[in-house]
């Protein structure tokens, strides 16, 4: 009876079944996605206010700031399924995080350009080699390299491994670039928005941030998603099961 | 112990370790990784004599000083200050009271030639209105004490 209730996440944990269980989750989250970028990006550009010193410019922390946040999620959390994936030879963990890592590259890659366009008018360089955007920069090509390692060895198997590895020593980057504006002096200004004091910033401007970043994660989990089901399809082809689904039979 | 809890742990240490070097190495580069300088260091001289770098603070309340394309103004962190001199262009964000950086090199009679100079927002986002009364509150504080 007590044991009905517990959900089995091992069940999940095979392709096979985590592949149907996926295609059902993949439409909520494309529409919580679509519903929070509508909110979030007319708050950030008709019910936000002009900022006292930047005027308009600073609108770009609409997408930046969620844009670098989900750039180091994406990484502690592929570079914990891929842990898990090495440590317990789960499939699909690792296919878990092959799925993140083009998403993960291109918030990171989001997070660098916007910067750019915000600090050339504020700062007065598009680029400067501080803690903060070098970390950052390094962040990316890590995310490159992993997909670069990972596609570069043909069996799927010894390329989760390869890629673990890289993802897990990666690790260390991620406080490294959130708390470079603490630890060291750097032009990147300290963090607006954090766990232990209020945030420096007018109210409907962080509700703007906020529901962005709400808005990215959907995304990022609804692309993920996706991803990973063509990477099961991909690496399952081999199997009865696959040959069997109404998608691939046609 | 089974290799799966062989690889956690193995992993787990491996971990722990890149944490450990990693920490090393900032600490030891510690002073490299600073974007700038500050004018306190610069005045008990820890700042490279005669090497261009990046000193950072505050523009002094009142220093700024316009000679057509020539800017002098002061950069300071409260406790000491130094003077700059900077010919170009300066960003929208430079201000007095708002944070500067600028990169060049220190004359031998103290004062800093810049070759840049860039404009170091803070971490406050708020609307004009907000301002406002930030400066009001301030004044009234000011009228108190005095």
């Amino acid at each position: 009876m007590s044991n009905n209730k517990i959900i089995n996440w091992f069940k999940y944990a095979s392709p096979q079944s985590f592949y149907p269980v996926a295609g059902r989750m993949i439409p909520w989250f494309w529409g919580l996605a679509a519903i929070f970028f509508v909110v979030g990006l007319y708050i950030s550009f008709f019910v936000a206010p002009t900022d006292f010193q930047q005027g308009e410019g600073y609108r770009i922390i609409f997408i930046h700031v969620p844009a670098a946040w989900m750039s180091m999620f994406i990484y502690l959390v592929m570079a914990f399924w891929a842990g898990l994936g090495l440590a317990l030879n789960t499939r699909l963990s690792s296919m878990m995080a092959q799925a993140l890592a083009p998403t993960g590259a291109i918030m990171a890659f989001l997070s660098l350009w916007t910067g750019a366009w915000w600090g050339k008018p504020m700062w007065g360089a598009w680029w400067v080699w501080d803690a903060r955007l070098t970390s950052a920069l390094i962040l990316f090509f890590l995310y490159i390299g992993f997909i670069a390692l990972q596609a570069a060895i043909d069996d799927a198997r010894r390329a989760d491994k390869a890629g673990a590895i890289l993802a897990l020593v990666g690790v260390v980057n991620v406080p490294i670039i959130y708390f470079s504006v603490k630890w060291w002096n750097t032009l990147h200004q300290g963090a607006s928005v954090s766990l232990t004091k209020a945030p420096s910033m007018a109210t409907t401007m962080l509700w703007g941030m906020l529901i962005m970043a709400l808005a990215f994660w959907m995304y990022s989990i609804a692309v993920a998603l996706t991803r990973v089901r063509a990477i099961i399809l991909e690496r399952e082809a081999h199997t009865e099961w696959v040959k069997e689904l109404p998608e691939v039979k046609q | 112990m089974k290799p799966r809890h062989k690889r956690f742990a193995l992993i787990g240490g491996g971990l722990a370790a890149i944490g450990i070097a990693s920490a090393l190495v900032l600490n030891a580069l510690d002073s490299n990784i600073a974007f700038f300088v500050t004018p306190t260091e610069v005045v008990e001289g820890k700042a490279p004599q005669g090497k261009i770098f990046r000193i950072g603070g505050m523009v002094k309340e009142g220093s700024i000083r316009r000679d057509n394309l020539t800017v002098h103004f002061a950069i300071t962190d409260t406790a000491r200050e130094v003077p700059v001199t900077y010919t170009g262009i300066l960003p929208d964000l430079f201000q007095e009271g708002k944070g500067a950086v600028a990169q060049g090199r220190i004359n031998p009679d103290g004062t800093f030639s810049a070759t840049e100079v860039l404009a170091k927002h803070d971490e406050n986002y708020m609307p004009p209105e907000a301002q406002h009364a930030v400066d009001q509150a301030q004044k009234a504080q000011k009228t108190i004490k005095q």
